[in-house]
């Protein structure tokens, strides 16, 4: 009895095995890669482990002991793997300029050394004498570090290790997060705008027109976004659509500047996120009972005053999850700004996206992601509120 | 007198299917009416045409002598509870009965101790800063009744307003709304689907059949005269008679039941000696026993007899002539397969047309 009700168990246990293991490679195994390159800076300490148990113990005055040289000697003698090497010659290079030619000029030179005992680095380059390289290599000792998630914010750590602002020049992290949020906003509002009266008729129709409309709405999910965007493209350039037509009717001499701004990436965004306004509202709308807005008409309320005060508080729970939803989604969007706006109108993703493919800086780019999966956190914790709290009690 | 509120040859049809067919109805200012059939005999549509949510595809309808059927919902002042009490669940108990008064543009403070002073009408103020999902069924009608009546609209309109409530807490509502009918003066239209409800309630009744009113008269007329067989089916237990006229004589017809059994039944007009007839008898109306002067009287046998509480059913059979009679506990002692007398008088059988 009791090994069947196992066998059960675990035959249960392995129909849902492949969902678990496709979560854990396409889920957790990324999410858990981002936050280690966020927060893992080993690639120094791998290549030189001497350097680093020795280097611990200098004050950060003048030039490490001998000891230290020594060790790095040693390390670099025995750093064979070029690729990890090169790594970390990277990672040191971006905490103290000059670090590329210096080592460039050291690695042969310590290699090629028949003794190692003997190696004087100071002979080899006198720059070893300047404490900024020998601070940049203990800095980079750590395994783990907050720079990343620190410059992710514009912050950083000064020489004495606390924490500053960049310059203003140096980096626009918060100025492209707070683009981000307000694109995001924009979205959300002409999401809504759209989409309340639009869920509110499709609600109040029945039949065939009833599925007419939410057709409409839907049928861009089941587009690619590609696709979709590739088609604003041709809507809105200057010899598109929409200026041509604008043009032929004469209501306009030269085209209007719809694309490759803002208001393209807003145009574009608004007709692919509505999907996630209307469904929420349209399924809020038909909860509410129908006898209400009889009820309101019967005690003296006109169309519009039962609207305001009936029809619309009733919706508001749809209209906040919808918002939300598409807030969400909407900070999340790289491809459409990426080919309707400008260079002024790249979201939080395009630069993500740029660390990590176009400077391989994964650690910044894990970090903003991490940023990014926190304020989606907020918002969807939120949002699970709100969706669940009942409204119309049993009608 | 012209009536308060007059439907003239109203229809209603939805696409080909016609719910109400040429309505003629009129109702006295005061009057408590009750609209009775069952499910889909189109008594909530007549509400609705009245209340203004329904427009009719014929006729007119008159309230105080003005035509109102062109007028939309919101300028009749016609107070309505619906079927699922249709509270507004956003607002607390005190702004649902708020709500018509604003919509009237009352004044702030008189909306106030309008307000109050109605909740205290059903004894409800302490429930006044609660949302509609808090309170019980009984105490959402109660608003939902409240919320109709404090605005004075010129009539009151009920769809079933207490089908949804159990028995105890219905009888208990009948009453209070009975009463507050009685004290009030409203005019209410009541729509249900009861036929107990509608006789303790009742001004007037209106049966509703497919549409059509079968029969429209006081509750003692309806339930102790049914003129159709509709009627007599629908309200109360009855025995249905299926009769051949022998003769007919100074309005009182002489019928051959079958079985060999004849009886004397009040005729009324247009029977004729020859026909065949239904005739109503109600259960209650049959004595047992004892056959007093003037009284038909059948000899029958008693084939079952079943125990209700506080009264007996008794079945009585001659061949293939059956009757139903409703006896109390305590008027005889009754055994199955004894012959016994049944008598009843000629005025409770009441003809029925068709
Ligand atoms: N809006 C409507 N469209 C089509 N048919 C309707 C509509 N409203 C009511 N009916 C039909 O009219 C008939 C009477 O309905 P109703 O007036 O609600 O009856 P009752 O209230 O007596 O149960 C039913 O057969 C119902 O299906
Ligand atoms: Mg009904």
């Amino acid at each position: 009895m009791k090994a069947g009700v196992l066998r059960e168990r675990s035959g249960a246990l392995l129909l849902v095995l492949p969902v678990l293991v496709f979560m854990a490679v396409f889920f957790l195994w990324p999410l858990w890669a981002m936050v280690t390159a966020a927060f893992v800076d080993d690639a120094v300490s791998k290549v030189l482990p001497r350097t680093a148990a020795s280097i611990v113990s200098w004050n950060g005055q003048g030039v490490p002991s001998e000891a230290a040289h020594k060790a790095l000697v040693q390390d670099l003698r025995a750093a064979t793997d070029e690729q990890a090497l090169g790594e970390a010659v990277r990672r040191l290079n971006s905490a103290a300029s000059g670090f590329r030619t210096l080592l460039g000029r050291t690695i042969p030179a310590v290699k090629a050394a028949s003794d190692p005992a003997q190696v004087d680095l100071l002979a080899i380059d006198p720059r070893w004498k300047d404490t900024r390289f020998w601070m940049a290599l203990k800095e980079a000792m750590p395994p783990y570090t907050d720079r990343n998630i620190l410059a992710a914010v514009d912050m950083k750590r000064d020489a004495s290790g606390s924490i500053v602002l960049e310059a203003a020049d140096a980096s626009a992290h918060r100025l492209i997060m707070l683009r981000t949020l307000l694109v995001a906003a924009m979205v959300t509002i002409a999401c809504a705008v759209i989409g309340l009266p639009y869920a509110m008729l499709a609600a109040s129709l029945t039949g065939w027109k009833r599925s007419v409309l939410l057709l409409a709405v839907v049928l861009p999910l089941w587009t690619s976004l590609l696709v979709r965007t590739a088609a604003w493209f041709i809507l809105l350039q200057n010899e598109g659509l929409i200026n041509r037509a604008l043009q032929a009717i004469g209501l306009i001499d030269s085209p209007l500047p719809l694309i490759f701004n803002r208001l393209g990436v807003v145009i574009a965004m608004t007709h692919v996120l509505l999907p996630f306004m209307v469904l929420p509202i349209y399924s809020v709308i038909l909860g509410i009972p129908r006898n209400l807005m009889s009820a309101a008409q019967s005690m003296g309320a006109g169309p519009v005053r039962a609207f305001w005060r009936v029809l619309l508080p009733l919706s508001l729970p749809g209209l906040l999850s919808g918002s939300l939803l598409v807030f969400m989604v909407a900070i999340g969007y790289y491809i459409t700004p990426a080919l309707l706006g400008g260079a002024n109108d790249q979201m939080i993703s395009s630069v993500i996206a740029f660390y990590a493919t176009g400077t391989a800086n994964w650690g910044l780019a894990g970090a903003l992601g991490l940023m990014l999966l926190g304020v989606t956190t907020v918002l969807y914790t939120i949002y699970g509120r709100f969706s669940t709290s009942p409204q119309v009690p049993g009608a | 007198m012209r009536p308060f509120i007059r439907f003239e040859s109203v229809s209603k049809a939805f696409g080909s299917l016609t719910v109400v067919n040429a309505l003629d109805l009129a109702i006295e200012k005061g009057e408590f009416v009750s609209l009775l059939g069952p499910s889909g005999s189109g008594k909530t549509t007549i509400l609705m045409m009245l209340a203004g949510f329904e427009r009719p595809t014929q006729g007119a309808i008159y309230l105080d002598g003005k035509r109102i059927d062109h007028l939309p919902p919101y300028r009749r002042q016609m107070g309505v509870v619906f079927q699922n009490y249709a509270l507004f669940p956003h607002m607390s108990v005190a702004e649902n009965v708020a709500f018509p008064l604003e919509m009237q543009r009352v004044p702030r403070a008189e909306i106030t101790e309008r307000v109050e002073r109605a909740l205290d009408m059903v004894k409800l103020k302490q429930l006044k800063d609660r949302r509609p999902s808090q309170l019980s069924g009984g105490q959402q009608q109660r608003i939902a009744l409240t919320r109709a009546l404090v605005f004075e609209p010129s009539v009151i309109l009920m769809d079933e307003p207490l089908g949804a409530l159990d028995k105890q807490l219905r009888e208990h509502m009948q009453l209070e709304i009975r009463e507050l009918h009685k004290r009030l003066g409203l005019t209410i239209v009541f729509v249900t689907h009861d036929q107990s409800e509608a006789l303790t309630m009742s001004d007037r009744i209106a049966v509703f059949n497919a549409g059509r009113i079968e029969q429209i008269d006081v509750p003692q007329v309806i339930y102790d005269t049914p003129r159709t067989r509709f009627v007599a089916e629908f309200i109360g237990e009855t025995n249905l008679i299926e009769a051949k006229v022998a003769s007919v004589d100074n309005q009182v017809a002489r019928l051959s039941l079958g079985a060999g059994l004849s009886a004397r039944a009040h005729a009324g007009n247009g029977l004729s000696a020859g026909q065949t007839a239904s005739f109503s008898l109600r259960p209650e109306r049959i004595r047992l026993g004892a056959s007093p002067e003037g009284s038909n009287a059948l000899d029958m046998t008693i084939t079952d007899c079943i125990y209700h509480g506080d009264h007996m059913r008794v079945q009585l059979t001659r061949d293939e002539f059956s009757l139903v009679a409703r006896c109390e506990r305590l008027a005889g002692n009754w055994t199955v397969g004894a012959p016994v007398v049944a008598s009843f008088d000629p005025s409770d059988c009441t003809v029925l047309t068709q």
